[in-house]
């Protein structure tokens, strides 16, 4: 069992922010992992798998996050929300 | 605990737990459970929520093949909130580890979150709180299914907490559930304000937004004398409320105990305290509680309450059950005084854009352009009069040739009734409300049409300082102590005594026990004032001596301000009354 944690950092690159429906793609692409997932904005930390707190880092366009997973998971899913921060919700907010 | 201040209107401390009013009405039932109920308790929480997912993604199916999938995507994510396992976990938590039922779970959770949104200073975030709270409605009224209750069916003790209540939402309150109440708008003499003294509800209105704070069935203080409310408040709070609520009652008891003593001055001149009455039925209560007459029977509820017109008939009965608590007693009848919004379906109208309601067709205004609503009430009042000393008196009168007017319809009503023959009273003493400033200042020719006067200070101070009472953001300029007022009063009373004729003040000001002293100084010997009040005021009138109250209000005419003049009072009160609780 792994206790690494891997940590990443991540740009907001959608349009209005972290908005209520990229929250909700964020969310729904962690439920999909076992790993713990927490994308932190300063001193804010928020559960990755819960929409709710994810949208209380209010992370307007071009906030830094940093990502960070624990779980025998963890190298897919952060494979997985890199992708979604790079391409996914870019392509979608536009 | 959190503590919030608005404007204190009815006064007294209610302590219970709070019902909170939205768009749509629910009150939780109950707050706790009990542990061996727990496990059913969860599983009822998770088939409702399983209920409402399964609505929501039904309304995102329709929305998507509607709509389109942009639209879709809200309630995409609404389904993702409500499932949010941070809100699910947190809700079970508390059932499981401390009782709480899951409706008020439910409540405390998704608003702790609404809330948290509301503060991160991001308006985009903050408009998400009204998502939070329409989840919270859809997980209730599944949890709660036919057992949603209404303002009307109140079956348990609560503070009602809305962001307003109508004149009419008020009225209808039931008093052995309804404890008291707050809202977020409104000032000191709104119709509920007024209501909420009428019923002897401890209320404080004009609070400002705090229903995201507060939780259906959190526990709630209201603190009617000096405007505060309490939300969840802490063990030390709560018990310093409770003896306050325990002190009040001595208080009220022992007030109790002077209701038969005369209201005179210790220099022996009395005061005639009338009660200020909504509803036929607290007539009884003003009398019960030693009020000599009815010095302002407000007729409006007769057309708030009803769908239509109220006939002749409706105003007669009305005006007769009065009359049987003050069979040989004054009892004076304000016609009526609503705005041209509030008339029954069929003759009302909405005012046109730009145009300033409190300045537009209201009160006698519109009596004298609906000639038909206003001689259905002139004839009910002519003839209810053949039982007791009944008075009529005409609200917001400005000129002379409005009181002619007013009193020339008057005229001919009396001379159908003779006409057709039915029993009626022909002297019927007739009087104006002091209400408009140009009418204060024409006081001396006024007097010389009229059999009485009485000041209604609340318009009174709304026009002479052209502040709306009901904005608590110029709360400051609506102030009875403002010296423009006191002298306008001074006007009005000397203009009563040169003519002989007897003038009352039956707005709020003379239920102010801070004021009492002053009016009775000006020369007032007759008050009007909320009927659960009588007994504070006379104990307060049987304190003073008159030449006191002269020195009194010769003092406070030298001052230039609002704050000299409350400032001053509220030490010669003192003085008065150290054990007074307000």
């Amino acid at each position: 069992m792994s206790q690494m944690i891997h940590r990443r950092n991540v740009i907001v690159r959608t349009e209005h922010g972290l908005h209520l429906s990229p929250c909700s793609r964020v969310a729904q692409a962690a439920l999909k992992f076992r790993s713990q997932v927490w994308l932190t904005k300063g001193s804010v930390r928020a559960d990755a798998k819960s929409v709710l707190d994810l949208m209380t880092l209010a992370a307007g366009p071009g906030a830094e996050l940093t990502l960070e997973v624990t779980g025998d998971d963890a190298p897919e899913a952060v494979e997985a929300i890199l992708h979604l921060f790079e391409y996914d919700l870019v392509s979608a907010s536009s | 605990m959190l503590v919030k201040h608005g404007i204190a209107v009815s006064p007294g401390v209610a302590i219970g737990q709070s019902m909170v009013l939205g768009a749509e009405s629910f009150r939780i039932p109950q707050r706790f459970v009990s542990v061996s109920a727990v496990d059913a308790e969860i599983n009822r929480f998770r088939i409702s929520l399983q209920a409402v997912c399964t609505e929501i993604e039904e309304n995102e199916r329709v929305a998507r093949e509607r709509l389109g999938k942009q639209y879709a995507a809200i309630f995409t994510a609404h389904l993702m909130m409500v499932q949010d396992h941070r809100i699910v976990d947190e809700i079970e938590l508390l059932v499981r580890q401390k009782c709480f039922s899951p409706e008020f779970a439910v409540s405390r959770v998704f608003r702790q979150y609404a809330k948290k949104f509301q503060n991160l200073g991001v308006p985009y975030l903050a408009e998400r709180a009204t998502d939070i709270f329409d989840l919270e409605k859809r997980v209730l009224r599944q949890l709660l299914g036919e057992r949603r209750e209404e303002l009307r069916n109140i079956q348990a003790p609560v503070l009602i907490l809305a962001h307003n209540l109508t004149p009419s939402e008020t009225a209808s309150l039931d008093k052995a559930y309804v404890l008291g109440f707050a809202t977020e708008v409104g000032g000191t003499t709104s119709h509920t304000a007024i209501l909420a003294g009428a019923l002897e509800l401890p209320a404080v209105v004009g609070v400002g937004n705090f229903l995201s704070d507060v939780a259906g069935a959190d526990t709630v203080i209201i603190d009617g004398s000096h405007g505060a409310v309490i939300i969840d408040p802490d063990a030390e709070t709560l018990a310093r409320y409770r003896a306050v609520e325990q002190e009040h009652r001595n208080f009220s008891n022992r007030l109790e105990s002077i209701r038969t003593l005369p209201s005179v001055t210790l220099d022996g001149v009395g005061i005639s305290l009338y009660g200020n009455i909504e509803f036929p039925h607290e007539a009884a209560s003003a009398r019960q509680r030693g009020g000599e007459g009815i010095g302002l029977y407000r007729t409006e509820f007769l057309y708030l309450d009803a769908s239509a017109e109220p006939t002749e008939e409706d105003h007669y009965r009305s005006y007769c059950e009065v009359l049987k608590a003050f069979p040989d007693r004054p009892v004076v009848i304000r016609t009526l005084d609503l705005g041209a919004d509030k008339l029954p379906i069929g003759f009302r109208m909405e005012y046109p854009e730009g145009v300033n309601p409190a300045l537009s067709l209201r009160s006698i205004r519109l009596s004298l352009q609906h000639l038909d609503l206003f001689r259905t009430q002139l004839r009910a009042i002519a003839r209810a009069a053949c039982h007791g000393d009944l008075r009529i008196m005409f609200p917001l009168i400005s000129t002379l040739l409005e009181l002619r007017q007013a009193k020339m319809i008057l005229g001919d009503v009396l001379e159908d009734l003779e006409e057709q023959g039915i029993a009626y009273r022909r002297d019927i003493p007739v009087g104006m409300m002091m209400e408009v400033p140009s009418a204060a200042i024409m006081a001396e020719q006024f007097a010389r049409e009229v059999d009485f006067f009485s000041i209604g200070t609340n318009d009174l101070i709304q026009y002479t300082l052209a502040s709306d009472r009901g904005d608590p953001r110029i709360a400051n300029l609506y102030r009875a102590g403002d010296p423009a007022i006191i002298r306008l009063i001074q006007i009005v009373v000397k203009a009563g005594q040169s003519r002989g004729i007897p003038v009352s003040v039956c707005g709020q000001m003379s239920s102010d026990p801070l004021f009492v002293p002053l009016l009775v100084g000006l020369g007032l010997r007759q008050l009007s004032v909320t009927p659960h009040l009588i007994p504070e005021i006379k104990e307060l009138i049987r304190k003073l001596t008159i030449s006191k109250a002269e020195n009194l209000a010769n003092r406070v005419l030298r001052m230039e301000t609002a704050n000299d003049v409350e400032s001053f009072l509220r030490g010669e009160h003192r003085k008065l009354s150290p054990e007074s609780p307000a």
